[in-house]
């Protein structure tokens, strides 16, 4: 089949920060009239390709042509002057101005020095018009849901290209997540505008988590890991399964033969009842045992942080329930969870995890300090003892409990986050990707600390990207999908990475 | 050669900048005012410069300690300033109305009143801030702006003067041979350094200001903390009301504390603790504050002209700041260190604080010729 000749080709792409490789010479393509979907898991080089597609990054290396001519893209300016249009999740506009002011604010049709407001609102109804919508260009854009804004940024970004004159035109539309504060009713009217671009002939970059509506609406997707370039298949050549194994990098086969792990389980130490939080995780009914590992498998933003910050009352959530060791909790802060023996610790070590301007021995004892309350500091012999005892058993280096935590190695730093909470002694550990980005001494270590935990009696919620990881150290496998708990599957011989994936992508356990 | 790695760690210390700064700034004065470090007895009083930077530089030393806490954890107090006013108005208003001013009880009421309303303006800094999630800048804005009217509604907008001898030992009496407000500011820098140092409250208010969401996850009430800091930081502002209304013995409800926000987050920022919240040191803040007052005082003495003192003294805070940027330091010096480090190491090392030095002292010449 001859091809026609694509709008956008991006070759060779490199850009750097400063200790990563964000992207390391990715080829990239786009065809006019198609939907094209960009995957790839959580920092696999998905913003930071789009970044550099619309002028918020300067690439390092590579080249990018439009429309067969090499271009050079600076700016966001830029970037819509040659015709590139960009809807971010978050919607960008004033939602104290009206429709039409935020389809056409900063290239308002002048003349004589004024804003020739009929002429604006004339065009604006124009333009909603013929994207099939049915606005009051004049109402302020607050006065409509959420969704709606959303399809207004799309017509603004539509617009920018259409006022240019030349008759320029959008050619490439970017649309960043758009879809995840929507319902079902919402997404459709988005896609169906979507659509309609398309069959205009516009090339529309779509990301998005949500596996349903990539094989709904996309046409031809790329596969991004780790920076590169995993491959580029038309959707309806490429199963759910096989896009997953893309994506995390490992055939199936590949994952099979690891032992489990098997402490005695005691009896019910949490139980969730229809714990939910709206645009978080869909209601789930959950149940985690005195010593047991729970792991929760599942895609990147498939849910698996909002159900666990649920669980500590990071987020609040808005419907359910929560019973520990018998007693109702009302999870309206982390107090309330920690009071009740829960500790968790975030998979963004730095931002919600240490004070990195504190000390090692200062990081370490804060859990506790904070459970006792600012008027019964720990005195100092019994602060010391603790703080070193933790160091030495989790091997802490340096060794040195003066030492800034900004400073210490990612994996130390993980450890030091650890040793915060075990010295609390908490009933239910909750450790939200523990590994993710240690080596691998580390997290051999922090894998076994987990299983002579769970021997201990003490219960462990076991987050990680990694299937085999969650394999081997679960009693019990949580599979999430598309922000639902799908299945909660024993863990057993039986039980493969196949099995799981399967499960994930086809949202339910056979 | 083996006293690099001493000057180094010496220069590492967080309070060896401001230190330097004032140590400079104290030398400058030696050529202009004979007897610069003497002190004499008198009366059994004990007289000289030091005593006077220091009893001068009390309300503000004060002020800046309370403040240094609020500055930790990410905030700032604007209302101080009119704190100190609203405390001294009401004080001296209600000692005036006595029949008989030199009564200790009704000297102790006042002022128990008046520290009140500076807990009350606390509270209310507090509330606006960690309840209601308001910015501190703003919230406190507030009271900075509406607080130097309620303390003219106090003195009816006029100046109340007083005479009551208890009330003026705070201010302006002598205890010992010291001035009495030595001692305030040296029981409330020993209490608040107890306070937060034998405590976990340093700790918990650092990791509030270091990373707020963080220590949320870890669960510290930092609502509590923050409330509890603003009010510190009024009572301290309080405090410092009752001793300069003391000192004059009158209460001035435009003047008194004018600009002393101001000062005292300067003072905060010399002795080494960030504006954007975390590890703060009370040390540093008060060597901070008399970094300010012997500026204040350098300037006079030399003679710089009233008109353009406020020149002077941004210039001086310029390089105190410049000094202490790791920036700035590593650009201008960072030659020097580098090859001085392999040659020798007294020259270029003293280098540094000379520098800054001269160029204060450069200045001063200029506006006197």
């Amino acid at each position: 089949m001859a091809e026609p000749r694509p709008v956008l080709e991006m070759t060779g792409i490199v850009k750097e920060f400063p200790g990563v490789r964000a992207l390391s010479g990715v080829d990239f393509r786009l065809f006019p009239g198609e939907i094209h979907a960009l995957m790839g898991e959580n920092g696999a080089g998905k913003s930071t390709l789009i970044k550099v597609l619309t002028g918020v990054y300067a690439l390092d290396d590579g080249t990018v042509t439009l429309d067969g001519r090499p271009v050079r893209i600076d700016s966001p300016f830029q970037a819509q002057q040659a015709g590139i249009s960009t809807v971010y999740q978050e919607v960008n506009l004033c939602p104290n101005l009206s429709v039409a002011e935020n389809i056409f604010i900063g290239r308002e049709p002048i003349r004589f020095g004024r804003i020739q407001w009929t002429q604006m609102r004339k065009d604006a109804a124009e333009l909603v018009d013929r994207l099939g919508l049915d606005l009051d260009v004049t109402a302020p854009l607050s006065s409509y849901p959420l969704a709606v804004q959303q399809l207004v940024a799309i017509v603004r970004a539509v617009g920018t290209g259409d006022s240019d004159g030349a008759g320029a035109g959008t050619k490439v539309l970017v649309l960043d997540e758009p879809t995840s504060s929507l319902d079902r009713d919402e997404v459709l009217e988005l896609f169906r505008l979507m659509r309609q671009l398309r069959d205009e002939g516009v090339a529309i970059l779509f990301v998005s988590h949500f596996l349903d509506q990539i094989y709904e609406i996309c046409d031809r997707m790329t596969v991004l890991r780790n920076g590169t370039l995993v491959g580029e298949h038309m959707v309806s050549e490429l199963d759910q399964v096989g896009l997953i194994q893309l994506m995390i990098g490992k055939a199936m086969d590949q994952l099979e033969g690891l032992q489990e792990q098997h402490a005695e389980v005691g009896e019910t130490l949490l139980e969730a009842d229809g714990l939910g939080r709206t645009g978080g995780i869909a209601p789930f009914d959950l149940q985690i045992k005195k010593g047991e590992v729970l792991g929760l498998a599942g895609l990147l933003g498939s849910g698996r942080t909002e159900l666990a910050r649920l669980l500590f009352g990071a987020d609040q959530p808005d419907s359910g329930t929560v019973t520990i060791g018998g007693k109702a909790v009302s999870m309206s802060a982390p107090n309330d969870a920690i009071g009740a023996g829960v500790a968790f610790c975030s998979e963004n070590r730095k931002t919600e995890g240490l004070v990195p301007e504190l000390t090692v021995r200062e990081n370490i004892i804060l859990a506790l300090q904070a459970a006792r309350g600012w008027i019964r500091p720990i005195p100092a012999a019994q602060r010391d003892e603790l703080v070193a005892k933790y160091i030495k058993a989790l091997d802490i280096r340096p060794a040195n409990p003066e030492a800034r935590v900004g400073r210490l190695s990612g994996g130390n730093q993980q450890k030091v986050l650890l040793a915060r909470w075990l010295i609390t002694q908490p009933k239910l550990l909750i450790l939200d990707e523990p590994t993710r980005g240690i080596d691998v001494g580390a997290k051999a270590e922090i894998q076994k600390l987990v299983v002579s935990l769970s021997e201990e009696g003490m219960s462990v919620l076991y987050i990680a990207a990694e299937l085999e990881e969650v394999l081997r150290l679960s009693h019990t496998i949580g599979v999430l999908r598309d922000r639902k708990l799908v299945a909660q599957i024993a863990n057993g011989p039986e039980i493969t990475p196949t099995r799981i994936l399967e499960t994930i992508a086809s949202g339910e356990h056979q | 050669m083996t006293t690099t790695p001493r000057w180094r760690a010496l220069t590492q210390h967080n309070l060896f900048w401001p230190v330097a700064v004032l140590v400079v700034l104290l030398l400058i004065n030696v050529p202009f005012t004979p007897g610069f470090f003497s002190i004499k007895m008198t009366d059994g009083h004990l007289y000289g410069s030091l005593v006077s930077i220091v009893l001068f530089g009390s309300p503000l030393i004060l002020v800046a300690v309370g403040m240094t806490l609020v500055i930790a954890t990410g905030g700032i107090d604007l209302s101080v300033g009119a704190v100190v006013a609203i405390t001294g108005a009401l004080t001296c208003s209600y000692i005036s109305d006595e029949a008989n001013q030199d009564s200790l009880s009704g000297v102790f009421l006042a002022m128990g009143i008046g520290l009140i309303a500076a807990v009350v303006c606390g509270l209310w800094n507090g509330f606006l801030v960690a309840r209601m999630g308001i910015q501190p800048i703003i919230a406190t804005l507030i009271i900075m702006v509406a607080g130097r009217g309620v303390a003219q509604l106090i003195t009816d907008g006029q100046i109340i003067t007083i005479n009551s001898e208890p009330y003026k030992l705070i201010g302006g009496g002598y205890w010992l041979t010291l001035p009495f407000s030595i001692f305030v500011v040296a029981a409330v820098v020993a209490i608040m350094v107890a306070l937060t140092r034998r405590t976990a409250l340093g700790l918990l208010v650092e990791s509030v200001g270091g990373n707020a969401e963080a220590s949320r996850l870890v669960g510290i009430r930092s609502m509590r903390i923050k409330i509890m800091v603003y009010v510190f930081c009024a009572l301290c502002a309080g405090i410092a009301g009752l001793m300069i209304s003391s000192n004059t013995s009158a209460a001035d409800g435009n003047n008194a504390g004018l600009w002393i926000e101001l000062d005292a987050i300067l003072a905060v920022v010399i002795g080494g603790t960030s504006l954007t919240g975390g590890r703060f040191s009370i040390g540093g803040t008060v060597v901070g504050a008399l970094v300010i007052q012997t500026l204040t005082t350098t300037i006079y003495t030399i003679g710089v002209p009233t008109q353009t003192n406020l020149v002077f003294k941004a210039a001086v805070v310029i390089v105190v700041c410049l000094l202490q940027s790791p920036k700035f330091r590593a650009k201008v010096f960072g030659a020097k260190f580098r090859s001085g480090t392999g040659t020798k190491d007294g020259g270029t090392s003293s280098a540094t604080p000379a520098d800054g030095a001269s160029t204060t002292a450069a200045a001063p010449k200029m506006e006197v010729s």
